[in-house]
């Protein structure tokens, strides 16, 4: 029980302490987005933390999301949750037929085939302005259900919150699945898992699939609560960030993905005051962090402290 | 239409020259360490920078430059020694996030120091265009194409002809086996910071005169850097120079024949190919992974 909805209850308080502690929106706003941004971090995390495979370029995978309740709605004049099953569908198909071939290269080359992934797709969303707007981006319909409007803070929070503790719940049960060792296998020495028995290329392109599920819906999440949508949400910058919160949390932890988020997410909105120095201090934060806590944050201190946290991870 | 595919070629290999360069410094300190710098792209944006905010600030241009060159090869050697080295043995994905930390750190650096705004720097001997073939070609093109030349030439006599150079090749030989005879490692994965660092901030400032310099640029350079050392097989600097001139042909013609709006995709889309078909690179050798 505490392997599969630890992370989840955590989260759970977490959410609800947030939203009475909250004194103003913009304290919700930025939870909102650390919540979405999160999601994604949990889903790469699959990839990265449990499977062992890098991957730069999951901001593609967000673009898709995104722009698919963008698109879906003004052009094809689908339902805007319609719209984002098409996205998520549609992501989690071209990971699947791309993430066979990508994942048999390993280490940098993996890492550069993903960055090239990622940035071809940035690219067609920058360059097709006759579909996305191009680089000025563009509007998103508000999501309606049954003549009920989401809109505003309040009710995107609850929203992002209930996905991001789904996300949880669902990556903390893969990992105590047979799949999850089977990925941790894969983690370990490849060889080894497929002298065991474990089709090695088909659990890679799983973890990649659901990782990119994950990406694809955040970003609609984000795009829907934003209202608006650019470019810049598939690009190389929000890839970086993703697999950061990742490995700055702790590689495959739940907990330690949300963490990472937000640092990289509430930080820069704290520092908007010093923005010149924004950049400086967060560069300063991921080096001094990979430096000190080689294991990421969450497992890390909970190597500190053992006990509770270590059950939770 | 000859003079057309020639001007694409001349373009192409400006820009490849300089992509070589950051591949190469890639692979300097891929060799020594085993770290993928990703912070080499500000290198080049340092050299340019501090050149031309030197040269606004009166001081001649062929000091300017050294200075750059000098600030870039300090900063290369903090960067080891503040960064890389309390790292040692972390993981692979540690160290990539440690270099792309320092890469941010340095272009937030860059944009107070400096400031965000496009400069130029003149070009070194006018800019009275030149034919050839009906392609007509900058002079500066000389100098990066040139000057690319000796930093490759200078490099090889450095690495085959001097004691240091071929401590530098027997530690991305084997990193054991050059310590057990007596080489300080250590000592050689920083002057590889150093070395590259200085490739880098070099490329920068024969560059800038062409296509102009920020406090931005080195992200999108470390990246087509990154992806050339790739094509032409990782840790191999003859691949790492062939890998650059190549993205650098590849975009020019793309962007010249099929469309100039994906110009900068053309490079990944190869890179994918190649990297399907010959995950070792084009220059690389097929690694058999030991168990």
């Amino acid at each position: 029980m505490a392997a599969r909805f630890g992370a989840a209850l955590i989260l759970a308080l977490v959410v609800v302490a947030v939203w009475f502690l909250a004194d103003s929106n913009f304290v919700l706003r930025v939870a909102t987005l650390v919540f979405i941004y999160g999601l994604a971090a949990i889903g790469l995390n699959i990839l990265v933390g449990d499977a062992g495979q890098v991957s730069l370029g999951h901001a593609g995978f967000l673009g898709i999301g995104a722009y698919a309740v963008a698109i879906g709605p003004a052009s094809l004049g689908l339902h805007p949750l319609l719209a984002l099953v098409a996205g998520v569908l549609l992501a989690g198909v071209l990971a699947l037929v791309i993430g066979r071939p990508i994942l048999r290269l390993r280490g940098f080359a993996l890492a550069v085939a993903t960055l090239g992934l990622g940035i071809l797709i940035a690219m067609v969303i920058n360059n097709e302005a006759w579909l996305t707007g191009g680089p000025d981006g563009m509007r998103v319909g508000r999501l309606e259900l049954f003549g009920w409007r989401a809109r505003g803070t309040d009710t995107w929070y609850w929203i992002a919150a209930a996905a991001l503790i789904f996300g949880a719940i669902v990556a903390s049960s893969l990992k105590a699945s047979p799949t999850g060792r089977a990925l941790r296998a894969v983690h370990d020495s490849e060889v080894a898992a497929m002298v065991a028995g474990i089709d090695v290329a088909r659990y890679k392109s799983a973890a990649f699939v659901i990782s990119a599920v994950y990406a694809a819906i955040a970003g609609g999440l984000l795009a829907l609560y934003d209202g608006f949508v650019t470019p810049d949400v598939a690009g190389y910058l929000t890839s970086i960030e993703i697999i950061t919160m990742v490995v700055l949390g702790g590689m495959g932890s739940v907990l330690g993905a949300v963490v990472g988020a937000v640092i990289l997410t509430a930080l820069p909105q704290m520092l908007t005051a010093f923005a010149e120095y924004e950049h400086m201090v967060l560069g300063l934060i991921m080096m001094a962090v990979m430096i000190g806590l080689r294991a990421g944050i969450v497992p890390s201190l909970a190597a500190l402290f053992g006990g509770v946290l270590r059950r939770v991870r | 239409m000859t003079a057309e595919l020639l001007q694409f070629a001349f373009s192409g290999l400006t820009v490849g020259a300089v992509y070589a360069l950051v591949a190469l410094g890639f692979t300097l300190i891929y060799n020594a360490s085993g770290v993928i710098n990703f912070a080499q792209g500000e290198f080049v944006m340092i050299g340019g920078m501090t050149t031309v905010f030197l040269a606004a600030a009166g001081v001649p241009l062929p000091i300017a430059a050294i200075v750059a060159i000098g600030a870039a090869v300090l900063i290369g050697i903090l960067l080891w020694a503040l960064a890389i080295e309390p790292a040692r043995g972390a993981p692979p994905i540690a160290l990539i996030i440690i270099t792309i930390g320092a890469s941010i750190f340095l272009r937030g650096l860059a944009q107070i120091v400096f400031d965000k705004q496009f400069h130029a720097l003149p070009p070194i001997t006018g800019d009275a265009p030149i034919r050839i073939g009906g392609a007509t070609v900058l002079p500066q093109t000389f100098w990066v194409l040139g000057g690319g030349f000796a930093v490759v030439v200078l490099l090889t006599l450095f690495l085959e002809r001097t004691l240091l150079g071929k401590a530098v090749l027997a530690t991305a030989a084997n990193r054991l086996a050059a310590r057990l005879v007596g080489i300080n490692t250590a000592m050689v994965v920083c002057l590889s910071f150093a070395v590259s660092a200085g490739i880098g901030a070099f490329a920068g400032i024969l560059i800038t005169p062409i296509t102009l310099t920020s406090y931005d640029v080195g992200t999108l350079l470390a990246l087509k850097g990154f992806a050339a050392a790739m094509l032409g097989g990782i840790g191999n600097p003859v691949g790492a120079v062939a890998g650059g001139l190549l993205v650098g042909l590849i975009e020019a013609f793309g962007a010249g024949l099929i469309s100039s709006d994906y110009k900068d995709a053309f490079a990944f889309f190869v890179i994918l190919a190649v990297l399907f078909f010959m995950p070792a690179g084009l220059f690389g050798r097929r690694a058999v992974e030991r168990v």
